[in-house]
């Protein structure tokens, strides 16, 4: 028997590799637009937002061991960074005459400032705003990231940490009402450089735009996963002594991956602004950051598809729920998170492994056996590794 | 139990229920004397496709059921559900029975954004009662406005808004404001004023409204002026100012869980009603449950509705309503104008004879209701109600003695001089 060293014998080809992928870009591409209608599908927009932080998590948290309780923070910072550009546009002169001081955004009359604060100044132009709502969350965690990282702060003390960061934030944001809104957020917003975003339009565009990036930040995880970072990755989350003692800068890498996990969800943060016409504290929080770690934990903590399939199908449960029985919902939903937590450890990606693994057990018990060595149960290079690997995590 | 029927219809309710409405519209339009002969034609009051049919008209309830709101909520979303049930019973509005679909804010401001949508543009929904707080109000209003709903909105706020897609049965900032100045300057011979609040939009811009009306028209004095963050509980340091400061009266619009420690540590310190006038415009008989009466007597609060009102359109409303949610229930001042929502709503379908949310807007204004709790209510052009404050001193039973009562006052959402 021959091997062609440049296939080994189990590869896949590229399509069956990608086949969740391409099976989750058809479904929100293709299928949700047909099934659903435009408010729907607006919904599934808003949730897609989520997602983002829930495809970081997986990167900082499935594969490089670090788990953040606040990646709210960056989901609103970006939100937020958005809202103001759009707010600036909403409040000209003319549409807030009725004002005290015309030409500010309404909160801020109300709050008695008379002059727009230089904190908001460079928020007039759209090129530093796109600028800003990745550069600010990331400058931000990298600063969180330099200084726990570098001392080896870790663990439940770093996810102590990144708590009281969403905490100090949300009460930075209501607490300074006439800069950021208060309680209330930012609302109304109404036009991008002219462009109405509140038009039907405008949603299906921006449901797209959103999809897209998603899909981006899916294929950019897997490129990152499948490279030698991604191998040392996990092997710091593994056994990060081992790593260090090896000669690598262990928080490096470690800034590196929270840093890019705080960058996506700031794009989910923008998008959400977009989509959803308004931002709030309400995103900010601890609550909410723990809310986004469950998504990723339901879709599978070390499946970038997963993590998308989570979002939808928690936020999806959420609303059906809610406007099912509004008693009750809080209590089903509840139910359905100790329900995946018990029946499935691994999320729903670690369902779909099972099933392949069964399946594989009964092939390898139906065919003859052959004289040469069982095949490896190790699947290619990017599908994830085997489940007990899985498990080992499951203190983080 | 026949409200939770309503609360929860099931998927395969609402379906039946599209279907009824599509062979009712079918049949409806086809021929137009099949509907029932009391009511008028479903085509001719309903032009622009909202959920009427020839024997229903949906409507939509959107307040938190759950969070934090829950607890102040419930009365509303009680008192509009005794409203909607008791006009069923007088044959409903334009002959048609009201259903009620509700929706969970879940004291989430962008839930409410979302919930709204989904009644307006999926259930499509006549009428909305609801939001409670400034923050949920302002997180649908662009959803209203865009959709074209019409929302009845109970609370007493902070006034600066003005929407086509809004009916405010609350009173705006002023007209809480400035009558219970003018009684504490008369009766109290008040000169010195100490203004504390919770940190947030609504306790801020009425403390400026009050300072511009103390210094400007009753030429007093504001000696102290303090904000707390929500939730906060430690007042011991603004109760020392306060006794410092020996103002004739302080003016508090410290909100929600807060008061329960900011009136318990005024009595532990011993500043009692006979030692310190104090005026409140946050504390209903809802929040005294939870403060105890006793830590409240002889202290005044400005509102538009006490439960104690004595006149027959309240006794009766109190009846009714202790009669559907128990003895024990008690009414606070949004309360009562949530209950306004759903009959202002009917008088205004009927006064423009149909459902179309635009001729109901522009019906509404003039409207009057006699039948109202509080007395007598008519709804301006501006979209707010005409109302009387009354100046209630608390009672160890947690409820109020009502004292003063002004004449009724005109809704002003943008005072000039004032901002």
């Amino acid at each position: 028997m021959t091997i062609t060293p440049s296939t080994p014998k189990n590869a896949l080809p590229w399509w069956r590799a990608q086949l969740p992928l391409l099976v989750m870009s058809a479904v929100i591409l293709v299928a949700l637009p047909l099934a659903l209608d435009l408010f729907r599908l607006n919904l599934v927009g808003k949730y897609l937002t989520y997602a983002f932080v829930a495809v970081g998590l997986v990167l900082c948290w499935g594969y490089g061991g670090i788990l953040s309780l606040g990646q709210g923070v960056f989901f609103g910072l970006g939100g937020y960074a958005m809202a103001m550009f759009l707010k600036l546009e909403a409040s000209d002169p003319e549409s807030t005459k009725i004002q005290s001081t015309p030409g500010i955004p309404d909160f801020m009359d109300w709050n008695q400032i008379t002059a727009l604060p230089a904190l908001w100044e460079p928020f007039h132009s759209l090129t530093f705003t796109l600028f800003a709502i990745v550069a600010v969350p990331g400058f931000l965690a990298f600063i969180i990231g330099l200084a726990m990282f570098k001392r080896r702060v870790g663990g439940v003390y770093f996810s102590i940490m990144t708590q009281a960061i969403a905490a100090i934030l949300s009460i930075l944001i209501i607490g300074q009402q006439g800069y950021t809104g208060g309680v209330n957020g930012i609302t109304d917003l109404k036009t991008m450089l002219g462009w109405d975003i509140r038009t039907d339009s405008a949603k299906y565009i921006l449901y797209y735009v959103n999809a897209g990036l998603l899909i981006a930040a899916v294929l950019l995880g897997q490129w990152l996963l499948k490279s030698k970072f991604g191998k040392l990755l996990l092997a710091l989350r593994d056994k990060e002594e081992r790593v260090r003692f090896s000669g690598y800068d262990v928080a490096a890498f470690k800034i590196f991956i929270f840093t890019l996990a705080a960058m996506l969800s700031a794009v989910g943060g923008a998008m959400f602004t977009l989509q959803v016409g308004f931002m709030s504290p309400s995103f900010v929080g601890i609550v909410p950051s723990i809310e986004m770690v469950i998504f990723t934990a339901v879709g599978g903590r070390l499946s970038l598809v997963g993590a998308v399939y989570g979002s939808l199908l928690v936020n999806f449960g959420k609303s059906y729920f809610s406007e099912s029985f509004p008693e009750l919902w809080l209590f089903l939903m509840g139910g359905l998170f100790i329900a995946v937590v018990m029946l499935f450890p691994n999320g729903l990606a670690g369902l779909t492994d099972s099933w392949r693994e069964w399946q594989a057990r009964r092939r390898a018990r139906d065919l003859p056996r052959p004289t040469g060595a069982a095949p490896a149960p190790t699947a290619g290079d990017d599908t994830p590794p085997p489940s007990n690997l899985r498990a080992e995590g499951g203190a983080a | 139990m026949h409200t939770a029927s309503h609360a929860a219809p099931s998927r395969a309710s609402l379906l039946t229920r599209s279907l009824r409405q599509l062979l009712f519209g079918v049949l409806a339009a086809a021929t137009p004397f099949i509907a029932a002969a009391d009511a008028p034609a479903t085509s001719a009051v309903n032009t622009t496709g909202l959920a009427v049919t020839d024997t229903t008209v949906t409507v939509g309830q959107l307040h938190s059921a759950t969070g934090t709101m829950a607890i102040s909520e419930t009365g509303s979303i009680q008192a509009e559900r005794l409203a909607i049930e008791q006009i069923n019973a007088m044959g409903g509005v334009l002959g048609r029975k009201i259903e009620i679909i509700q929706e969970d804010g879940a004291s989430d401001w962008p839930t409410f954004a979302e919930k709204a949508r989904k009644l307006l543009v999926n259930d499509k929904v006549a009428a909305v009662f609801g939001c409670w707080t400034s923050a949920s109000r302002k997180a649908v209003l662009p959803v209203f406005e865009k959709e074209n709903g019409m929302l009845y909105y109970p609370t007493f706020y902070e006034g600066l808004e003005q929407s086509k897609n809004v009916i405010y049965t609350g009173q705006e900032a002023t007209q809480q404001i400035i009558a219970g100045l003018d009684w504490l300057a008369k009766t109290k011979g008040a000169k010195k004023f100490y203004l504390v609040g919770s940190d947030y939009i609504w306790p801020r811009t009425s403390n400026k409204i009050a300072r511009k009306h103390i210094e400007n028209v009753l030429k007093g004095e504001v000696v102290g002026e303090d904000y707390f963050p929500l939730g906060h509980t430690q007042f011991g340091s603004l109760i020392n100012k306060i006794k410092l400061k020996k103002p004739d009266a302080v003016y508090s619009i410290i909100v929600g869980g807060s008061n329960v420690a900011w009136w318990k540590q005024l009595k532990a310190a011993g500043v009692t009603s006979d030692k310190q006038t104090i005026l409140t415009i946050s504390v209903t008989e809802d929040e005294i449950l939870g403060i105890g009466g006793e830590n409240m007597v002889g202290f005044y609060a400005a509102m538009k509705y006490f439960q104690s009102l004595d006149n027959e359109n309240n006794k009766k409303f109190v009846a009714a309503f202790k009669a559907k949610y128990g003895d024990k229930a008690v009414i606070g001042d949004v309360t009562q104008a949530a209950y306004l929502g759903p009959w202002l709503w009917k008088a205004a379908v009927e006064k423009a004879g149909s459902f179309d949310i635009d001729k109901i807007a522009a019906a509404s204004p003039g409207i009057e209701l006699t039948t109202a709790p509080e007395g007598y209510v008519k709804v301006h052009e501006n979209h707010h109600l005409w109302s009387k404050l009354r100046i209630g001193e608390a009672l160890p039973d947690g409820q109020y003695k009502v004292i003063y009562e002004s004449d009724l006052i005109e809704p002003n959402p943008f005072p000039k001089g004032y901002q």
